[in-house]
């Protein structure tokens, strides 16, 4: 199923012509979302609330005193918190539970009158790269409905890509915006960690987290990104550093960019197909003026190890207040305290919920500390330092997405490492804290997009935004 | 031979005290105390999904205050990590503490073994870390959890294991809690819970300089009850011991009712916290010129206060202690001292005279009521003038008493309280050779015992005269004319 996709600069034409309104946009998204159901995008539905927001705006508009997102309808990964609306996570143990207060990103996208339009669905807790982990059942990809469409955010991805809303807010611990989006052929944006507040983002992994934007173009990807980016103080973590005006990087003008090559990145388990779609690009940017240049990450082997280590370290102790004392699910007839917990989670999670929460644990206890958390903390401080030195010599990096196109259900959920794997081009990103954008490059042999993503400087946005927007018209 | 006496015991304390920030350490709530139920709470301290913790920053600043009072380092970088346990108190399922990088290093306090003995106990660290909820297990119902205290500020100070009797582990913790409350930090509260105390207990024989295997004792919820925990985990010990067995490692709970340590099911305590940097919070930096200002800042000691007031006012060591032991009473005994006229303050007899007021009548009067001495009824002006009239004869000792109590209920100035109920002492010679004439005169066979030489009946005049003035004549000049009148009648 692939509907047309609208664009927010589209649906400011049309409303400036008085050809629509907010309204008549945020219904035409609603039936949308209707007629496709089946791909199981969303766990929640605002059709009445998302209709009174959008005419509150009209009102604003015809007032002159509409917000910076008027007519942008935006959908939530379920796993953001709205005041008074369920956050599942995708999780049984979560079925019912309604947040009290808003996230920060969601706060600020409202007061700039975006149209929040659902929660969608997605991995449980984030923990997954094909949506295949929810408790509500997979999100379809609408390119090839038989396969998987990335995760975990893909409900988000598949809002966006299969035409339900203009733009979508995902989080990214692994990769978890841009492999879907690689995947749904559409624009996925991880901000530099510390863009984007945190708070109100139910954590899997706190120092890897970050909340971005799904959306069809770089452009709107930047607009949605402009309005949630900047310091929070509900987030300790958040960054004191000025937002810069994203759009005014989009010039299109990427001669003399200097853009790195890793020597590791076209090497083995990387799909033929994705390789020539990649190496094309590198052709198109070189026509374009930019400076391809080889370089090197050389602790990139170790990263999936690294990842795997300290997110479900953090993980283990972040889905620790999930007890069943005091919100979510609590197992029916338990006899005493230590029967609450074990039923009540054994219950809620499900299995790759708790075979990370058990691998965290693992490398948190004593004894087994100082072999596998401690040590991946230095590897990541290598990792870290790779992409430095890189920085010095290239003005933003160019990866994969992934090693492959979007896979078929069931392809690789028995096999979680084969399903970790699929990271491999992602998690770098994230170990390092820098920021990371996926834009289609290509489709492989059956039709399936293939994704490209540059990764930046800390807080070096514009530079990834302005090559990856640029990339959209060569 | 006492076997006792063979063993040397090695007590370590971990002291929990609560501090006294208006709001919790990650959260704008409130820290008030005794508040109903699960009312001071918001979503960050509930722990609720999505939220993060934002640290208080008086925190550091309070702290920073113990360590440099305690002779500590402060860390330039310090870092938050989590406590990982699974408790209904405990909302998030794990604490924010501090672990492998505490702000406070090494330091150390002394105590006063006796008036010429002082000892230094080592202090291992400080640091920062957030309180648990109430659990009120015991009723009907269920289990209730109430969670206003969850996220409330504590630090924990680890003693080295230098301690080596319950009563030197007595003297640590009163000065820590001398040391906390001079600082304003912490109100010293044992019972109410703001003051909590775990020791670390072992014995070796005498001369050892192996350490033996220590137990844990904990729930100690009192200064007596810290004493006595520890003289009954060490006798029990030691007589282990005797018995050819070992100590085995454990934890046991302070049982006040029953006067016995009783070790925890080994289940309940196999915790492995699992401590790991919290990514949700920054690393606390403390600059130079901040350690450089809370130190200039920091109140006058209590030891050092006490060693003053012997040295400058030549208070008696007793009195100096018993002064200096909260700062309210030693703030207060100095204020009113300083309320005496400049001449009168400099002399060493006022400052005993106004010593022995606070120490028998204000600090008597604080005991009973139990107000703090903040609210005393007879603030420190009013103490002084009081001193003032006595010394100028308007008064005598005795009239002050009841000159004091009445201040105490009315709040008024003494001369107010004098002048009101005409207490002023009759000081005039010749009004009171009247009174003494009338009183020999109505009183003839205890004036011809005297006469006959029993001196023991002068007494039995004073008392009248007394009487006859409702205790205000001048009682040197009542002794004065009573002898000089009782005189004439023997010859």
């Amino acid at each position: 199923m692939v509907t047309k996709r609208t664009t927010l600069d589209e649906t400011r034409r049309a409303l400036e012509s008085g050809a629509t309104t907010v309204e008549g946009v945020t219904s035409g998204f609603l039936e949308t979302i209707e007629k496709g159901k089946r791909l199981n995008a969303f766990l929640s539905v605002f059709q009445r609330k998302a209709i009174e927001r959008a005419r509150d705006v009209d009102r604003k508009l015809a007032a002159g005193k509409a917000g910076r997102l008027a007519g942008m309808v935006i959908a939530v990964k379920d796993v953001i918190c709205m005041k008074g609306e369920r956050t599942t996570c995708g999780s049984k143990i979560l079925e019912n539970f309604v947040s009290l207060y808003d996230a920060t990103a969601v706060a600020r996208l409202q007061a700039e009158d975006a149209v929040i339009i659902g929660k969608t669905n997605m991995d449980e807790f984030a923990m997954g790269s094909s949506t295949e982990n929810s408790a509500y059942g997979p999100v379809l990809n609408p390119v090839d409905e038989s396969r998987v469409p990335g995760g975990s955010s893909g409900g988000s991805c598949v809002s966006v890509a299969a035409g339900m809303a203009h733009a979508a807010l995902g989080t990214d611990t692994g990769g978890s915006i841009r492999q879907p989006a690689s995947f749904c052929g559409i624009v996925g944006l991880k901000p530099t960690y510390g863009r984007v507040s945190r708070y109100g983002l139910v954590a899997l992994a706190s120092s890897f987290d970050q909340i971005g934007p799904f959306a069809g173009t770089v452009a709107d990807a930047a607009a949605v990104l402009q309005v949630i980016a900047g310091h929070d103080e509900l987030d300790s973590t958040s960054a004191r550093v000025p937002v810069p005006d994203y759009n005014a990087a989009l010039t299109k003008e990427i001669r003399g960019m200097h853009i790195g090559l890793p020597q590791e990145a076209l090497g083995t388990g990387l799909d033929p197909e994705v390789r020539q779609a990649v190496e094309q690009t590198l052709d198109r940017l070189r026509g374009a003026g930019a400076v391809v240049e080889e370089i090197t990450l050389p602790h990139s082997e170790y990263t999936i190890s690294t990842y795997y280590i300290l997110m479900t370290a953090e993980a283990s102790s972040n889905l620790a207040r999930f007890d069943g004392a005091r919100y979510g699910e609590r197992a029916p007839g338990v006899r005493d305290l230590a029967e609450m917990y074990t039923n009540s989670r054994t219950a809620g999670f499900g299995a790759e919920t708790k075979r990370r929460i058990m691998l965290g644990t693992y490398v948190l206890s004593a004894g087994y500390y100082d072999a596998y958390y401690r040590k991946a903390q230095k590897v990541r401080r290598l990792i870290q330092d790779d992409f430095f030195r890189a920085f010095t010599k290239v003005d933003c990096i160019l990866l994969p997405t992934s090693p492959t196109t979007a896979f078929r259900f069931g392809e690789k959920a028995d096999d979680p490492l084969q399903m970790y794997l699929s990271d491999v081009y992602t998690v770098s990103a994230n170990l390092a804290g820098v920021p990371a954008i996926s834009v289609p490059c290509g489709v492989d042999g059956k039709g399936l997009p293939i994704g490209v993503q540059f990764v930046g400087k800390q807080f070096d946005e514009p530079t990834i935004l302005k090559v990856a927007d640029a990339l959209g018209s060569l | 031979m006492n076997t006792k006496s063979s063993y040397e015991p090695v007590i370590g304390l971990e002291v929990h005290a609560q501090l006294q920030t208006r709001s919790k350490a990650f959260c704008g709530c409130s820290t008030e105390f005794g508040g109903e139920p699960n009312t001071n709470v918001c979503p960050v301290c509930l722990g609720m999904p999505g939220t993060l913790p934002v640290l208080n920053i008086n925190l550091v600043e309070f702290i920073a205050r113990m360590g440099l009072a305690s002779g500590c380092s402060i860390a330039p970088k310090s870092v938050f990590a989590r406590k990982n346990y699974f408790y209904p108190d405990l909302p998030k399922g794990y604490q924010i503490s501090q672990y492998e990088e505490p702000i406070c290093g090494p330091g150390g306090v002394e105590i006063d073994l006796d008036e010429d003995r002082r000892k230094t106990i080592g202090i291992t660290r400080i640091h920062m870390e957030e309180d648990a909820g109430k659990s009120i297990h015991d009723i009907d119902v269920d289990t209730l959890v109430d969670l206003n205290r969850c996220g409330v500020p504590l630090i924990e100070i680890v003693s080295e294991p230098d301690i080596r009797s319950p009563h030197e582990a007595y003297l640590y913790l009163s000065r820590i809690r001398q040391i906390l409350t001079y600082l304003g930090i912490c109100d010293g509260n044992m019972e109410e819970g703001s003051l909590r105390c775990d020791a670390n207990v072992s014995v070796r024989p005498m001369g050892s300089t192996t350490l033996g295997t220590k137990t844990e004792v904990k729930n100690m919820n009192s200064f007596r009850n810290v004493e006595r925990a520890l003289e009954f985990e060490i006798n029990r010990q030691i007589a282990l011991i005797e018995d050819g067995g070992t100590v085995i490692q454990q934890t046991l709970l302070w049982d006040a009712n029953q006067n016995v340590a009783v070790a925890m099911r080994s289940k309940e305590e196999a915790h492995d916290y699992r401590y790991f940097p919290d990514p949700d919070l920054v690393p606390v930096l403390v600059d130079e010129e901040s350690i450089a200002r809370i130190r200039k800042a920091l109140p006058e000691l209590p030891a050092p206060r006490r060693d003053r007031f012997v040295k400058e006012l030549g208070l008696p060591r007793y009195d100096a202690d018993v002064l200096t032991a909260e700062k309210e009473i030693a703030d207060y005994f100095e204020a009113s001292l300083n309320a005496l006229p400049a001449d009168a303050r400099k002399r060493k007899e006022n400052a005993k005279a106004v010593s022995n007021w606070v120490m028998t009548d204000v600090l008597r009067v604080v005991a009973e009521k139990k107000t703090p001495i903040a609210e005393f009824p007879v603030p420190p002006p009013h103490l002084a003038a009081m001193l003032g009239l006595i010394h100028d004869g308007t008064i005598s000792g005795k009239i002050a008493k009841d000159v004091f109590e009445e201040m105490l209920a009315t709040r008024e100035h003494p001369k107010v309280v004098v002048e009101r109920k005409g207490l002023v002492q009759i000081s005039d010679v010749a009004a009171i050779e009247k009174i003494v004439e009338s009183v020999i005169a109505s009183n003839t066979p205890q004036v011809e015992k005297y006469v006959g030489g029993n001196e023991k009946v002068f007494a039995f005049f004073v008392g009248e005269t007394m009487r006859m003035t409702k205790g205000k004549a001048n009682p040197g000049i009542v002794n004065d004319v009573l002898r000089k009148k009782l005189s004439a009648r023997k010859r």
